[in-house]
């Protein structure tokens, strides 16, 4: 008799945890961009805790992933981190689904090298080469009689890929490469080592006080030899496209954003939004023409 | 009725401690063989030659994949050895005067200390080669940078030798006393005694000691990943940026695409690891069973 009370018990208790979660509100899923998966990740956490009722799961699996995920209607948000391609657009429509994208922040990195280092300026073209090991001294590239010493990130980064497809031309990165833990331990590297070359997020150049910090110096990057170079920090050359290592990182949905789904992008390309995706090392939208497209794809 | 419930309980209490010792084989088992069963695909794809005998490692390259893994396992050697070649006549050095020279007191003093050394995290040592090491390296060789191989072995060498003292330091003391009264008696020195006698007669001990303070760098992760740069290269010297085997399974396990030719070379690299650690640890208990039989 006992026992059945306590299984009924249990089977309520059960019953109990299970009904409250069953009507709740429909959950936004966002799915792509390995790159975007953390940031965006953050942006959903920061963003249920000030918002009750909202519910966000984000996924990984690569821009592929989340561009077939919306158009399968298998997901609300595509992360990708570079442009849909024209089929991936034409399979789209063929479905029915209208993809609107909205770009939520800019990925880009700096090339910094030590502060003794004189050089001032490099091309892409050249950034590459001394990441792919065919320039091994300062000298080659209009430096000092110096030997060049990498420091990367290791290849689970996004970063890694994503120098590796811009800048490398999708070469092999050189063996010497000495490949840190993360952007911190790069900045380290660079402050010690006089011979140091690193690449890292533009977030982590600042110290505490929103300074560029001491020790290190960041390369004007040109696309052209003998072109202008722009640095990273000039966010009008990054809004602008004229800073060469820079992708904007997108999020697309079907159709005209609706309700939560709408709100939650709000808040993304919003001061609060932004001001995560700067601390987490990412440009952001700024006020050019990024802003522009987003705001003609929310109406 | 008494004696009977006695009996059974004492059979249970016999068949937990037969299971927990069947346990601790079953686990060793058990990872031995999911280490053999995940890298095993590999080789589906990989020649075995090549993974042993290729110097180029590069699984997530655009251009051609590459897993050869003879660069990093002479970088786990390398540091390894360097390691063992500091840690070693150190920790000589030190067994000998902590059961020799050192007064009592003292002995009592820095036995625990040196024993303490070893609860220190291995972040922990690891930020001391970024901060400390890695900066003076540099300067005393004009490398520019501290991130080689030559940290990496001090590092090990400095987690290496308490396990070293400790144990030469007891091999040491259990050399009979009969040995160091009769050398003394036929009018040896003390430095004489010890050096001739006493670390002979210890000397499989001392050799476990080895062993076990090898085993302990080889499989050293966090350390090594934080200061020898990991660079993919094949290493020239001790003042090459290198990439052992441990930190290469932990850098690339983390975000590796699973059941990919990439994800199982990972396990394969593993199982080469489990096989040089198995080795060593196999040579050290067969030293110091050796020279337990001959105290006996």
């Amino acid at each position: 008799m006992k026992k059945i009370a306590i299984i009924a018990l249990a089977a309520l208790a059960l019953f109990g945890s299970i009904l409250p979660a069953a009507p709740a509100r429909k959950m936004i899923q966002v799915k792509g961009s390995d790159t975007m998966v953390n940031l965006v990740q953050i942006l959903a956490e920061e963003y249920m805790g000030k918002t009750p009722g909202a519910a966000i799961a984000v996924l990984g699996g690569g821009s592929g992933t989340g561009i077939t995920g919306l158009i399968n209607q298998t997901c609300d948000i595509a992360n990708s981190s570079r442009e849909w391609k024209p089929k991936e657009i034409d399979q789209a429509w063929e479905k029915g689904v209208s993809p609107r994208f909205f770009v939520v922040a800019v990925d880009g990195l700096s090339v910094v090298v030590n502060e003794k280092n004189p050089l001032e300026q490099l091309t892409v073209a050249q950034v590459g080469a001394l990441y792919r090991g065919d320039v091994k001294n300062w000298k080659a590239v209009g430096g000092s009689d110096k030997a060049v010493s990498l420091y990367g990130r290791q290849s689970n980064s996004g970063t890694y890929v994503f120098m590796q497809e811009f800048v490398l031309g999708n070469k092999n990165y050189s063996a010497d490469m000495k490949e840190m833990n993360g952007n911190a331990q790069i900045i380290e590297g660079l402050l010690q080592d006089e011979g140091a070359v690193g690449y890292v997020g533009v977030g982590y150049l600042y110290d505490q006080n929103g300074g560029i910090r001491k020790g290190l110096k960041i390369l004007n990057i040109s696309k052209e030899p003998n072109g202008t170079g722009y640095l990273p920090t000039d966010k009008a050359a990054v809004d602008s496209g004229a800073y060469p290592i820079s992708r904007p990182l997108y999020m697309a949905t079907n159709g005209k954003p609706k309700s939560d789904v709408a709100q939650f992008l709000a808040w993304i390309v919003g001061p609060e939004g932004q001001s995560i995706v700067e601390r987490e090392g990412f440009f952001t939208v700024g006020e050019g023409k990024y802003k522009a497209a987003n705001d003609k794809n929310f109406k | 009725m008494k004696k009977r419930r006695r009996d059974l309980k004492e059979a249970a209490i016999r068949a937990f401690f037969l299971t927990c010792g069947v346990l601790a084989v079953l686990v060793l088992v058990g990872i031995f063989l999911t280490l053999v069963t995940t890298a095993v695909p590999a080789f589906r794809e990989i020649r075995p030659s090549e993974f042993l005998l290729s110097k180029a490692w590069d699984p997530t390259s655009p251009e051609k994949a590459e897993y050869g893994i003879l660069s990093m396992v002479v970088s786990t050697l390398m540091v390894t050895g360097g390691a063992l070649l500091l840690a070693v006549p150190i920790g000589i050095a030190v067994a000998a005067y902590l059961s020799d020279v050192a007064h009592w007191r003292v002995r009592e003093v820095l036995k625990p200390v040196v024993e303490i050394l070893a609860a220190v995290p291995s972040v922990v040592v690891g930020f001391l080669g970024i901060v400390l090491i890695g900066p003076v390296l540099a300067k005393i060789f004009h490398t520019g940078n501290g991130l080689n191989a030559a940290n990496g072995s001090i590092l090990l060498a400095i987690m290496a030798l308490p396990t070293i003292i400790s144990i030469s330091e007891d091999s040491l003391n259990a050399v009979p006393t009969a040995y160091n009264e009769a050398s003394l008696a036929l009018g040896a020195s003390r430095w004489q005694t010890l050096l001739r006698v006493k670390l002979p007669a210890g000397l499989s001990g001392i050799i476990a000691a080895t062993m076990l303070g090898m085993g302990r760098a080889i499989g050293e992760t966090m350390t090594v990943l934080m200061v020898t740069g990991n660079a993919r290269a094949f290493p020239h010297g001790f003042l090459d940026s290198v990439r052992t085997m441990t930190s290469g399974i932990a850098i690339e396990l983390g975000e590796v695409p699973y059941y990919t030719t990439h994800y199982y070379a990972l396990f394969a690299i593993g199982l080469v690891l489990f096989v040089i650690t198995f080795a060593v640890n196999l040579v050290a208990d067969v030293v110091l069973r050796k020279y337990q039989e001959r105290e006996q």
